[in-house]
């Protein structure tokens, strides 16, 4: 078994129009910049994008949104040191979003992969988030419900991959990462270095190769924080 | 003598709150001013610092040039690890928040309400929501504490019977260190603990949008300049 693909334009280049699709990281640690520059290039339009934040400057998913291939937006905190491509297309109506907090979006997206189709959960109980959800007592306390998320396409970042798709990430880079890579039809992971079956102990393994369809090599790939210091635009 | 002459600094605050983390407690500390309370841990004490993007025991900020954007906290600035940190995805990070692991998490706030009501994600004005994650961590910590001036810059209570901005959770909070006094909230009231000893309860009333009532005693806050 091989699940390597050559190159990120390959990788993305069944991601249709409309398609949603999962998006790893929390601000840059994590993203997939690599995959999200071909999937501009590529050209998916009228995107449901799933991601922490809304990005930040005009590289990566600031850069994704700003071509305007994003019309829906799920999110925990779109608000970043450079948020303006997001702000001002939200603020004109130009896109729709779905806020949801952290730790709700990090479990819909969990259960999602793990075929749990809703959960309840204490947080945003009796507040403007939890409107319109159905609430439930247990042991006293108040929960409220939420569903699962899926996608059609995760494009996830990792450290090491075997060709079979297990997977290693690098420090707090792990992030969202391993729970999309378990609740999307098609996951595609870019990582750094792709070694032989067998190089990665299966003691540390943190994603099996079960969740994982394509492993894309990106020997060096560039980090958001890093592009926006050089003040860079995509493409 | 106004408020502004005496009222502590966010560094005095944070302070405040430093000085009731056990030593081995595990901490999570939100974006911006709470994140200061980190820097006055007492002598010999050493808590366990969580941030919700999957770093246990972090520590401080890395010299300039030498940050590695793939250890960052939840504010997305660059962190350094301790001798037995551990990373963890955000699935098990929120786990560890809600699943009631956390001895203690402190929070900013826009007003607190008596009742434990928090509210500190949203002024209600419009413009594009974010959340992050507030809602989460005020669920679950063994002690939610607020780290807030007394007033807002207008000099309107913080501190209120009811919360009029949109709530981050209902009845979370279990402590709050104003820039005036120490309140805890007990049954449904706030309690004072502790107020500047150059402020009368009167005075301090008078600031507070409910009532401070006072069943056992009110101790002198003192805390060094900073």
């Amino acid at each position: 078994m091989d699940k390597t693909i050559a190159t990120p334009a390959e990788a993305v280049a069944r991601i249709p129009d409309g398609a949603t699709v999962m998006i790893g990281g929390f601000g840059g640690s994590g993203a997939p910049i690599e995959l999200i520059h071909a999937l501009i290039d590529h050209g998916a339009r009228n995107l449901t994008v799933i991601n922490n934040n809304a990005g930040n400057g005009h590289v990566g998913l600031a850069a994704l949104i700003e071509q305007g291939q994003v019309a829906k937006l799920i999110c925990s905190f779109p608000r970043s040191a450079d948020p303006k491509v997001f702000t001002d297309l939200y603020l004109s109506g130009g896109i729709a979003l779905e806020l949801v907090p952290q730790g709700t979006l990090a479990e819909r997206i969990r259960a999602g992969g793990a075929g749990i189709p809703a959960f309840y959960t204490p947080t945003s109980y009796g507040t403007d988030l939890a409107e319109g959800k159905p609430v439930a007592e247990f042991d006293g306390r108040m929960y409220v419900q939420e569903r699962w998320l899926k996608a059609d396409f995760a494009l996830i970042k990792a450290e090491e991959a075997d060709p079979l798709g297990n997977l290693t990430y690098r420090m707090a880079a792990r992030n969202f990462n391993p729970v999309m890579a378990m609740a999307a039809r098609v996951t595609i992971a870019q990582v750094s270095r792709i070694v032989a079956p067998g190089a990665i102990d299966p003691e540390v393994v943190v994603t099996p190769g079960i969740f994982v369809d394509g492993i894309v090599p990106v020997e060096n790939p560039q980090q958001e924080e890093v592009l926006n210091r050089q003040e860079a635009v995509y493409p | 003598m106004t408020l502004g002459d005496i009222q502590l600094s966010n560094a005095q605050i944070a302070w405040r709150a430093a000085q009731d983390i056990e030593d081995g407690a595990y901490v999570n500390l939100g974006i911006g001013f709470p994140e200061m309370v980190a820097k006055f841990q007492p002598e010999g004490r050493e808590a366990i610092f969580h941030t919700e993007n999957g770093v246990l025991n972090f520590g401080r900020a890395p010299a300039a040039g030498e940050e590695d954007w793939d250890l960052i906290n939840a504010g997305k600035k660059a962190i350094t690890l301790k001798p037995g940190a551990a990373f963890f995805h955000h699935a098990d990070s929120f786990a560890m928040v809600r699943g009631g692991h956390l001895d203690v998490a402190i929070l900013g706030a826009y007003q607190v309400a008596q009742t434990g009501d928090l509210a500190n994600w949203s002024t209600g004005k419009g413009g594009v929501p974010a959340v992050g994650g507030a809602m989460d961590l005020v669920h679950g910590a063994k002690r939610v504490a607020v780290l807030t001036d007394h007033t807002t810059k207008k000099g309107e209570p913080k501190l209120l019977e009811t919360c009029t901005l949109p709530l981050t959770g209902v009845g979370c909070v279990t402590r709050v260190y104003t820039s005036l006094a120490v309140v805890d909230i007990e049954g449904g009231r706030f309690v004072l603990r502790e107020k500047l000893p150059a402020l009368s309860l009167a005075d301090l009333q008078a600031v507070t949008g409910a009532e401070l009532t006072t069943p056992g005693p009110v101790a002198d806050l003192i805390v060094p300049n900073l």
